[in-house]
């Protein structure tokens, strides 16, 4: 990596070496650097009149814009936060919003105007040269510096006195660990908690939508039902984190057109159960296309045949929807014969 | 009135009394209920039945076959029911015009009167969902958050939060909801046209269709407010990631390239 | 410091208000020293100069806004039923991050716009950092002494990204809530740790109850506080350094051309801040963005299609989705690679671009300054190579909204989804291609211009019968312009025959970096500038065109 690997004739030459204004051509560059163009007026420079115009036009954006704020405490005051306004192409707003938003807009706009203007029709354009200077410094302030560093090192005996280097160093490293020991209770260990769901056997599959228990006869083929376990209500504590491994989604198909075994096995009647939470990232999945039996995921498109044991027929989902095996009650209604066989969601690593 | 009175106090003049009240309670019945209207109107019903089937015989017979018993180009209609007709006719997707992903909607080429003609000679060949009274989806009784709730969990992973539409696989697609008739949404909820599952009313009960109807016209309607300006089409953060690009960050450098830009000099003369 | 006398005498004047407050925080801050550097500080005029001020200022304005919208702002993940004016959620259960955010839309007076104007200004900030990026990688302008600047740019944009995404988070809306779905189950999909990490995060299983609250201080407190040390730095880096110009008459690698801070940029950088600002507030005055009442409240059951993350995590969301699904299960563990290994390109995907300078600055071996950039034709592998990266990045991002483009163009989701995959790969070496030969043929053409001038239209026909363009001969600042650039000579392997004329072998790190330097530098791969000799040549002979 050193410098030495690349031949210095390999480099352009050192480009502009101490140029003043004007370069001379060499191989490096045939056309010589003519230097600084001479400085051009503008008509600001040159005629009073249009300067003075210029001023009255960085004077008015000034002005405007502290009409637009007079205008934007008034929108604030006068317009209730609730009114509708219609303005084409927008369509029907809030006319607080718009009002606040042109007015502070503008308010803004014409101060920065007003400023570019100034410093673009007034203000002096002559160009100037600034010369750089190395970021590097000189070797003797090089020297300077590692002559007060080992200087400094020395004397703080730190390379001879070794117990004292190790033992700081042990220190320095064991004490951010207080750090990482504090982070434990930012939550509960894995355990088990993805493998299981509420559902179990017996519990009815509550339809969704009318919050009733499902039977076999609601369940038309062609249609898709949403249903939760029997006991999980919308405004019980937790009821999100339960949900959001129960969902359920319900259909039907003709038992002849189921092609996967235990799928038919663990239906009832074609009425077939799957998790609604994707396999892939967890995203819930419900675009139940009834004639293909296809199921798509809306976030990464992952698609899943429900006629066939759900398994993933395109998309970066890694593995077939759960299914949950189904029932009927003594009293006709839909039931779960257990929890999930597998963990539903995404796939983790100690899911095996 | 001698006469009547003369006979008032005849064995049988509670009978003739009782027989009369019967008689006058079945006749009003008869008059008001629907299903004696219904018999009423049968003439009407089999006319209707005899065009619908004409109309069926010219536009429908060559997919749908002759008796509606369905060909390989197009489905059995036998139970489908008149909303189904109401609703692929009605919003133009039948007759298709060219094989494709999906029918799309497009301009209705029959009359209301037809359509109901073809419903009903579609509803004769085999019991299906009737087209829904106006009750049903208008906006009286209805609870427009639960309704949003609602399509949020049945109807937004396909037709998007507020309707706007959606693709599905190959090429396929949940349509834009804008625009659409009331009674269509109903059917098209009852029915299940095309690859959408149906809804029917055992799993998304008649006030949960309802509902539903009411959010959407709140959310998606004409009248519909945008309160932070242009909406953008409603999809979210692609027009959003665009409109910022391109109007945004577009006129913030049109901006400094003003800023940076020379101003004009003197003419030399 | 010898001050008495001086200072004493100068405070006890008739010195004017302004002056006596500036000698007083002299006396205490030095300010007259900074002063003296940096007042008339020499900035160069170009457009594209002012794309960071563009982020500067909307990371100012983001700011501003940040700190009001924290005032209504209730980081809360409890449960309570709306009661607010927003009709078509009456009696909803929501969280109250979420009612909070319907509030501050409906009910605070300006708190919409101030809303939106805080979520422009974040997607124009990501964008602006992104079009900044490429102007200084395009131009050179990461070349030494500046690449420290160019990797703290680089984590601004990264932090950016993360900022950004905790942010649309908080409102815990549905549209949200699935991005932070989608997190949960990237983060499990990590080997060994994945759980743990999701189980700490989230305060136990998705999504728990305390999410918002640890993304809002993450969001207003942790990232920016990085951020703004970053920003502080970084502008501190651009004055101590100075800025880059373009070559030109009368600019050299050792001057800076341009006007004077004060009073020059000080309107212009000053006035560009407002204007920026009114630009933000017109937008948010007019356009709607992330309208949460649309979306409705985070539930883990529902979803809706359309579910996009911003811009800016965009390209994250196409590699996610174009992923094939692969999973491999061994000895009871599940390793997720169809969501692991996008997260892992993710990452390689962007550090490529943070360590190109060093990776150039390796093949050419060059130890110089440079602070006069480059045209990006007469760098065209760089340039090839920053639109091979912006290419891949892009179609990334299609693939990031493949449902949109698939609805709106009447394509298939699956077939646009492919055209992704296939292009991931293909794109960028297409475009690799085709824009190193428009590099060259633009310096070719350069060159046409310096040895035969300019076509000036106007035709001229030769007393044989011939008709020519009359070609006008270029001034000497155009001609300089065109051919200041450097051109470096590919390097070789150095001698394999060592001092004692003992055989060595290359090492193989030499034989590549010859085998760059040569694609870089190498015939074929770079136009000889226009020599002297042959503009003599040219220019001598008769009435040659």
């Amino acid at each position: 990596m050193s410098s030495q690997d690349i031949p210095e004739e390999n480099l352009p030459a050192e480009q502009g070496a101490a140029h003043g204004a004007v370069g001379v051509a060499d191989e490096e560059h045939p056309f010589a650097d003519p230097g600084l163009p001479p400085h051009e007026h503008r008509i600001q420079d040159v005629d009073e009149r249009a300067a003075k115009r210029s001023e009255r036009t960085v004077a008015l954006m000034f002005t405007v814009s502290m009409l637009a704020t007079i205008g934007f405490i008034a929108s604030f005051v006068a317009i209730d936060v609730d009114t509708s306004v219609y303005i084409w192409p927008l369509g029907h707003i809030s006319a607080l919003n718009f009002a606040l938003g042109v007015t502070l807009g503008i308010a803004l706009f014409t101060i920065g105007a007003g400023a570019v203007h100034w410093a673009r029709t007034l203000m002096s354009d002559v160009e100037v040269a600034d010369e750089r200077h190395a970021i590097e410094a000189s070797p003797e302030v090089r020297e300077k510096v590692f002559a007060d560093f080992k200087q400094g090192a020395k004397e703080s005996a730190i390379g001879r006195r070794k117990l004292i280097r190790t033992t700081m160093f042990g220190a320095l490293t064991l004490v951010p660990l207080s750090g990482v020991v504090l982070l434990r209770d930012l939550g509960p260990l894995p355990e088990e908690k993805l493998r299981h769901t509420l559902w179990s056997k017996g519990k009815l599959l509550v339809n969704m939508n009318t919050n009733e228990p499902l039977r076999p006869s609601d369940v038309a083929v062609g249609s898709l039902t949403f249903a939760k376990p029997e006991g999980l209500e919308e405004h019980d504590h937790g009821f999100q984190n339960e949900i959001a491994k129960a969902a359920l989604m319900i259909v039907r198909i003709q038992p002849e057109n189921i092609k996967d075994k235990r799928e038919l096995e663990w239906s009832h009647e074609g009425i077939v159960a799957y998790s609604k939470i994707c396999t892939h990232v967890g995203c819930p999945i419900s675009l139940y296309e009834q004639q293909t039996h296809h199921v798509l995921c809306p976030c990464h498109q992952s698609t899943f045949d429900l006629s066939d044991g759900a398994r993933v027929i395109f998309g970066p989902a890694g593995h077939a929807l759960p299914q949950l095996r189904i029932g009927v009650n003594d009293e006709g209604y839909l039931e779960a014969l257990g929890d999930f066989e597998e963990p539903v969601g995404p796939a983790f690593w100690e899911r095996g | 009135m001698k006469k009547l009175s003369a006979r008032r106090r005849h064995p049988l003049a509670a009978l003739v009394v009782l027989l009369l009240a019967l008689a006058c309670t079945g006749g009003l019945y008869a008059v008001f209920a629907p299903a004696d209207k219904a018999q009423a109107d049968e003439t009407a019903q089999s006319l209707a039945i005899e065009e619908g089937k004409k109309l069926y015989a010219v536009g429908c017979a060559s997919c749908h076959g002759t008796g509606g018993q369905g060909t390989t180009d197009g489905p059995s209609l036998v139970g489908v029911g008149a909303a189904a007709v109401d609703f692929q006719v009605g919003t133009g997707r039948m007759p298709a015009q060219q094989p494709g992903a999906q029918v799309p909607r497009k301009k209705v080429i029959y009359s209301q009167a037809e359509i109901d003609q073809l419903a009903a000679y579609v509803a004769s060949l085999g019991a299906g969902p009737a087209v829904p009274s106006e009750e049903k989806y208008g906006p009286e009784g209805a609870d427009i958050a639960k309704g949003g709730e609602l399509f949020r969990t049945n109807c937004a992973q396909c037709h998007n939060f507020t309707g706007k539409g959606g693709a599905l696989t190959h090429g396929k697609y949940a349509p834009t909801l804008e625009d659409v008739d009331p009674k269509h949404i109903y059917q098209a909820m009852q029915t299940g046209p095309q690859n959408m599952p149906s809804f029917p009313d055992t799993t998304l009960s008649e006030q949960n269709k309802k509902d539903i109807i009411a959010y959407l016209n709140a959310v998606n309607g004409e009248e519909t407010e945008s309160p932070g300006g242009l909406s953008l089409g409603g999809l979210g953060p692609v027009t959003e990631g665009l409109f910022g690009w391109i109007f945004g960050l577009g006129a913030c450098i049109a901006v400094a390239v003003w800023v940076a830009a020379r101003t004009a000099k003197a003419k030399k003369s | 410091m010898s001050t008495t006398a001086n200072t004493d005498s100068r405070s006890r004047g008739k010195a004017p208000a302004g002056e006596r407050v500036a000698d007083w925080a002299d006396g205490r801050l030095g300010i007259y020293s900074l002063a003296k550097a940096n007042m008339r500080k020499i900035f160069p005029d170009h457009w594209s100069f002012m794309l960071g001020e563009i982020c500067l200022y909307s990371f100012i304005i983001i700011i501003l806004t940040g700190v009001y919208l924290t005032l209504f702002f209730h980081p809360s993940m409890n449960e309570v039923e709306y009661h607010g004016s927003y009709v078509p959620m009456q009696g909803q259960l929501m969280s109250e991050a979420y009612k909070s955010t319907l509030d501050i839309s409906f009910d605070v007076r300006g708190g919409l716009l101030i809303r939106q104007i805080h979520h422009w200004a974040a997607i124009i900030f990501l964008a602006g950092m992104f079009v900044h990026m490429m102007r200084v990688f395009f131009t050179g302008a990461f070349r030494k002494p500046r690449e420290i600047n160019w990797l703290f740019g680089f984590l601004l944009f990264v932090l950016g990204m993360f900022t950004g995404f905790t942010g649309y988070s908080l409102p815990d809306d549905l549209l949200s809530g699935t991005g932070v779905r989608f997190t949960q189950g990237a983060i499990l999909s990590v080997p060994i740790v994945g759980t743990y990490i999701s189980m700490f995060l989230f305060g136990g299983e998705f999504p728990g109850d305390d999410f918002v609250a640890r993304f809002y201080s993450i969001h207003i407190l942790l990232l920016p506080g990085i951020m703004l040390g970053l920003v502080v730095g970084h502008l501190i880096l651009v004055f101590y350094h100075k800025h880059t110009q373009f070559a030109g008459p009368g600019r050299t690698n050792k001057n800076v051309v341009g006007m004077p801070l004060l009073p020059v940029y000080m309107a212009k950088a000053g006035g560009f801040f407002f204007l920026v600002f009114g630009v933000i507030a017109l937008v948010a005055g007019i356009a709607t963005v992330n309208p949460i009442w649309a979306l409705g409240p985070y539930r883990a059951d529902q979803v809706s299609t359309g579910a996009q993350p911003d811009w800016y995590m965009g390209f994250a969301e196409g590699l996610v989705r174009a992923m094939p699904g692969w999973e491999i299960n061994l000895w009871g563990h599940t390793l997720v690679l169809g969501v692991f290994i996008p997260l892992v390109i993710f990452g390689l995907f962007l550090a490529l671009i943070a360590v190109y300078p060093f990776i150039e600055s390796w093949v050419t071996g060059d130890k110089r300054e440079h602070h006069i950039l480059d045209r990006p034709r007469n760098a065209p592998t760089r340039t090839a190579f920053g639109v091979a990266w912006i290419t891949a990045y892009m179609i990334m991002l299609i693939g990031g909204g493949n449902d949109i483009v698939a609805t709106h163009f009447h394509l298939s989701i699956n077939a646009v989804t492919w055209f992704v995959r296939i292009g991931f790969f293909a794109g960028p070496v297409i475009a690799f291609i085709v824009t190193k030969r428009i590099c060259l043929g633009l310096q070719r053409r350069d060159k046409d211009k310096v040895l035969h001038g300019r076509e000036s239209g106007i035709i001229k026909r030769l007393p044989h019968g011939e008709f020519i363009e009359v070609h006008e001969p270029l001034s000497q600042e155009h001609m300089y312009t065109l051919t200041a650039h450097e051109q470096y000579k590919p390097a070789e392997i150095g001698p394999t025959v060592d001092e004692n004329g003992v055989e060595r072998k290359a090492k193989s790190s030499e034989k590549l970096r010859a085998k760059l330097s040569n694609a870089y530098y190498g015939e074929g791969n770079q136009i000889p500038k226009p020599t002297v000799e042959e503009y003599r040549e040219i220019t001598s002979g008769h009435g040659h065109h």
